[in-house]
């Protein structure tokens, strides 16, 4: 079902969307093991409700608040955004939520606030994939980005998909959504915000630097030491359809991010 | 006895033939019938993948099986294994070179030159190809002693598809593990036979 909206509003892409079940079956949350099937399948095992998050650094309200709380402040509201994953496959999917601009002009960060880390839940009896003696993630997963990419209007705290609450394994309750990012940037599940000084040390660039970096910017420039990025598998398709598209810089919002980025080497800095 | 075996002469190949594409025909009818989820080339290329390692390592389980068990009929069916696995792998092949690379002269040259686990998978293949071109009768008789040194082959073959699957390692040691466990059991007793013949 195509939804058709402004085509060059970077907050509705006028694109087909992929499919509710297609975005709630084929997900990447390894805390529920590593196969793309195995969120929709051990994910409902996560308590959602009750919810808190911590607030944590540079910031000058710091403490625990309830999620319900914080939804209060906020008015929610759907953006339909292009996820490219880093594995070469892509979706257009309608979320809803808030930006996260504002809700960290409520924890009014400091002039020290130079980046923005985010944590996600660790429940060793809720997650099979935490319990996992192969994993080679080191719990809990941790995500971050600078603080003007934080404050962008496009970057947004999602709280459902489809005009529905968000399933756990798209990350519920609460989770980032970064379009111009690849898709492991968009931390999923979110317990703690920690306003820092420093580029917060994040997962993947922990287990493997040379493959994935901290901006991790849709770049198809610049691959993967593995495979090409100039290409993408927009999802559902099938073999005699492939939906093989070229990927864009900045995943298609180069003119909105772009300026970010100015001056800086996007191979060096990928 | 021999009605036995004769049955089993009649009977074992083609069986045997059937249940290994039977992973090829369920994946097919799966593929017609769209039902391989929503990034089927993914499903495609994943499950060819890990058909491909599965016969290369019952292949390679046949004579130490025959070793343990004395029954020498199971390496009638080595050959026909082998050459399931070579099937498989190009299978494999096939898929990636038109679903990942859309026969892009460009890319392949820089995805043959440039990732190490994709060199070291179509070494693979390539070892593999002139293994299952000699997987006949005729060529048996042809090339005699050295059909079996030729047929060496496998060994390096079985490192490569290994390196391959190793160096795909992301979040999980698991296949990497897995497989190298189940080939150190299959390669022990070759060794050791090496050592012993010195």
């Amino acid at each position: 079902s195509a939804v058709s909206k402004k085509s060059d509003n970077p907050f509705f892409a006028d694109e087909t969307l992929t499919p509710y079940e297609d975005v709630t079956n084929y997900n990447n949350f390894y805390e529920f093991g590593t196969n793309k099937s195995d969120p929709a399948k051990y994910a409902s095992a996560l308590t959602t409700d009750p919810w808190s998050i911590t607030v944590e650094g540079e910031a000058a309200k710091t403490g625990t608040y309830q999620l319900e709380d914080v939804l209060k402040w906020m008015t929610l509201e759907e953006r339909i955004y292009r996820l490219r994953c880093v594995e070469a496959w892509s979706m257009v999917i309608p979320w809803v939520g808030f930006p996260l601009a504002d809700l960290i002009k409520r924890f009014e960060p400091t002039s020290d606030a130079k980046y923005v880390e985010f944590v996600t839940a660790v429940r060793r009896d809720e997650m099979r994939g935490v319990r996992s003696a192969f994993s080679v993630i080191d719990w809990p997963y941790v995500e971050g980005l600078r603080m003007d990419e934080a404050m962008h209007p496009l970057t947004l705290m999602s709280v459902g998909l489809y005009g529905k609450v968000l399933p756990n394994q798209n990350g519920a309750p609460i989770r980032l959504v970064v379009p111009w990012k690849y898709g492991f940037k968009s931390i999923k599940s979110i317990v703690a915000i920690r306003f820092r000084k420093t580029m917060p040390r994040t997962s993947w660039v922990g287990i493997a630097p040379d493959e994935y970096g901290f901006y991790a910017n849709v770049n198809p420039n610049v691959d993967h030491p593995r495979w090409s990025q100039r290409y993408e598998r927009r999802l559902p398709n099938s073999l005699l359809k492939p939906n093989r598209i070229k990927t864009q810089m900045f995943n298609g919002y180069e003119e909105q991010v772009a300026s970010l980025y100015k001056g800086m080497n996007l191979r060096r800095y990928y | 006895m021999v009605a036995l075996r004769e049955a089993q002469q009649r009977v074992g190949k083609p069986l045997l033939f059937v249940l290994c594409l039977l992973p090829f025909g369920l994946l097919a009818w799966a593929a017609v019938g769209d039902s391989l989820g929503p990034d089927p080339v993914k499903t495609l290329i994943h499950t060819t993948g890990e058909w491909s390692i599965r016969f290369l390592l019952i292949t390679l389980a046949v004579s130490p099986m025959r070793d343990l068990s004395k029954a020498g009929w199971v390496l009638r069916y080595r050959r026909m294994l082998g050459l399931y696995a070579w099937f498989y792998t190009s299978l494999h092949l096939l898929i990636v070179a038109t679903y990942l690379f859309g026969w892009d002269w460009a890319i392949t040259k820089e995805e043959l030159s440039e990732r190490p686990y994709i060199i070291a998978g179509f070494l693979a293949w390539v070892l593999m190809v002139p293994l299952g071109l000699t997987s006949n009768n005729w060529a048996v008789r042809r090339l005699r002693q050295n059909w079996r040194r030729l047929h060496k082959l496998v060994y390096p073959a079985a490192g490569l598809a290994w390196l391959h699957i190793a160096w795909q390692t992301r979040s999980s040691y698991f296949d990497a593990v897995f497989y190298a466990v189940l080939l150190l059991i299959l390669f022990l007793p070759r060794i050791k036979k090496l050592l012993k013949n010195r």
